[in-house]
């Protein structure tokens, strides 16, 4: 069986939800959906599941918090340790409280660069990526479903597309 | 989609389709720069230039060249970098604190806030390496292993704690700033016909395509930078101020600092978003996104920091009172009565009196006023970073120090070129970034818009 690309663009965002909702009820998978701002409410329909991102973020910030902690440990306790206005430090844990700002700018440094990196990287957004979008009207005001169905579905699928309120149908 | 109240007034004014909104927003980037622009933008890169000449002679002399002295060693240097760094606090808090309490207004002015946050962080960070007088050897700030036996920086001072927060504060803000800005760096690439500019939109916007999975990503990255940026912009400016509570000055050794320097840095810095968007949204006729309301709401926020500073303000002084130890008496008396009592008067009318005035509603709604009163506070935060450091200064335990303190022509062409600095990249990231999130726009158009609110 053949398949076709198919490019059903919609002028709204709640349209293109609909239309995605009796699309996906036909047994048809949209492939991808491209679109000016973020849909809410989109992903659960076309099967995106929630992104992992703020696990990653919550893991670089502990990543963050120890390697501060291990840092001033090892700087103020163990290899060098200086006693600068009467301020304790031949312990750890009497000297803890001077530690405590660090610490937190290194979790917050951390997770937020790491949590940002890794969107990058999943996303593959960085300078010099050619971008997907079929077409150059969905960063400005259109929302394009792309489907790849069989060539016999096509009639079906075009009319769906248009009863939800598409304004084009493009057959690729 | 998004309900709104009927009783909410539309934060989009007129009928703006999708169309609209890229349109208006991108036509500076796409068209020519008016006369006006050029004759600003002029004026702030001569200013700028004159400021980089008296850095330079600053390096090339040694800080001997301002006008701080033995007793006044910080004046203007740390007076300019506690003021800029307060400016800058108001772009993450009405980017991050304004997203995490879904406040859809704030989406007209965030990219531009937050424009001024990076650009004030960069005025701010001037003044902090220079300080030191030999800022070549600036990298001794951060702790890296060294020929002295390797003597570590000192974690328990909050000099380091500085270091550490402001730069971690720029690159955060940075990642946050430059993340909202790729899909609508997108979009003025796919709407580029001239080669050369769609070729650098296209490496500015990372190959964004605004996939469905993309966008989830992108909105659960932006929320959880909001929520690391809050703590954070309010832990900067807390850090900021131990730099002096923790001094064993009279007049600095405070508890009440960290809150009433973060309440100080919100109030400047709504204040500087006032000027800049006031003066953006008539150049570049922003006025259907930016309205009435926002500039009210915005006002409303001076209101609160604005008495929250004052009620900061008689606290000390009740409290210098009450502590019944002299010197923290003398400090205080000495700020409103000593040499330098017209900053303190200047400080006080501005802060303190000045921002009451936006409870009239006439006031709160009017644009020149909200202008002329943005000035105001501005200044009046300049003159409170002045009187806490010059008059304690100048007048502490021991007489035979005190001192006055004169600023030289290097002081002012400093903190004149780093306002021109200011304004020079806020003009380039006006003419060439699209200076409201579009794409968020875009979102509350159908819950926020006045047409569609009159339909429905």
């Amino acid at each position: 069986m053949s398949k076709v690309t198919l490019h059903g663009i919609y002028d709204d965002d709640e349209q293109l939800k609909n239309g995605a909702i009796k699309i996906v009820g036909m047994g048809i998978r949209v492939k991808e959906v491209f679109s000016p701002f973020a849909i809410h409410g989109i992903d659960p329909i076309i099967g995106i599941r929630r992104t992992r991102l703020p696990i990653c973020s919550f893991i670089y910030g502990c990543t963050g918090a120890l390697l501060a902690t291990w840092m001033m440990w090892y700087m103020m306790i163990t290899d060098w340790p200086t006693e600068v206005g009467g301020k304790p430090n031949f312990s750890f844990l009497v000297n803890w409280p001077a530690f405590i700002p660090i610490t937190f700018e290194s979790t917050v440094l951390c997770a937020a660069h790491g949590m940002a990196i890794t969107f990058f990287l999943r996303s593959w957004l960085m300078p010099g990526v050619t971008p997907k979008n079929p077409d150059p009207r969905t960063t400005d005001n259109k929302f394009l479903m792309l489907l790849e169905v069989n060539k016999e579905d096509l009639g079906k699928v075009e009319a769906a597309l248009r009863e939800t309120g598409a304004s084009e149908v493009n057959v690729k | 989609m998004h309900q709104e109240s009927e009783i909410r007034k539309p934060l989009i004014i007129g009928d703006r389709s999708y169309k609209d909104i890229t349109d208006d927003i991108i036509r500076p980037v796409q068209g020519k720069a008016n006369k006006y622009w050029w004759m600003v933008f002029t004026l702030s890169v001569t200013t700028f230039t004159w400021g980089i000449i008296c850095l330079c002679y600053t390096i090339g002399t040694g800080i001997g060249v301002w006008g701080s002295n033995n007793g006044v060693d910080w004046a203007w240097d740390i007076t300019n970098f506690v003021w800029w760094i307060g400016i800058g606090h108001a772009g993450t808090l009405i980017s991050a604190v304004l997203l995490l309490f879904r406040q859809k207004w704030r989406m007209a002015i965030n990219r531009s806030a937050e424009a001024m946050t990076i650009f004030a962080v960069m005025c701010a960070a001037i003044f902090v390496t220079m300080h030191t007088g030999r800022p070549w050897l600036d990298y001794w700030l951060f702790p890296l292993p060294n020929q002295f036996g390797s003597l570590w920086i000192n974690f328990n001072s909050p000099l380091v704690w500085d270091v550490f927060a402001v730069s971690t504060y720029f690159s955060v803000s940075l990642v946050f700033w430059y993340t909202g800005l790729i899909p609508d760096f997108a979009t003025i690439r796919d709407r580029m016909t001239k080669p050369l500019a769609k070729k650098a939109y296209t490496l500015l916007s990372f190959g964004w395509s605004g996939r469905a999975k993309d966008w989830s990503r992108f909105e659960e990255v932006s929320l959880v930078l909001a929520g690391l940026s809050t703590p954070l912009v309010f832990s900067v400016h807390s850090i900021v101020s131990t730099d002096f509570a923790t001094a064993v000055l009279p007049g600095w050794h405070a508890t009440i600092f960290p809150p009433y320097f973060v309440a100080g840095a919100v109030f400047s810095g709504f204040a500087m978003v006032q000027t800049l968007i006031l003066i953006m949204r008539k150049v570049f006729s922003l006025e259907s996104y930016i309205n009435l309301k926002h500039i009210e709401y915005m006002n409303i926020v001076i209101i609160i920091t604005g008495s929250l500073v004052g009620v900061a303000y008689l606290t000390e002084l009740f409290m210098s009172w009450y502590s019944g130890v002299e010197y923290e008496q003398y400090a205080f008396i000495n700020r409103a009565t000593g040499p330098y009592w017209w900053a303190y008067a200047l400080m006080m009318t501005c802060n303190v009196v000045s921002p009451q005035l936006f409870w009239f509603k006439k006031i709160r709604t009017s644009l020149i006023a909200t202008f002329i009163l943005s000035i105001v506070v501005n200044i009046g935060m300049w003159f409170e970073r002045f009187v806490i450091i010059v008059p304690t200064l100048c007048r502490t335990y021991l007489p035979s120090s005190w001192n006055m303190y004169h600023p030289t022509f290097v002081d002012i062409g400093v903190f004149t070129g780093t306002i021109g600095m200011f304004f020079t990249f806020f003009l380039l990231f006006a003419r060439f970034f699209p200076v409201i999130a579009q794409s968020e726009l875009k979102s509350i158009v159908k819950s926020s818009g006045s047409e569609f609110k009159k339909k429905h």
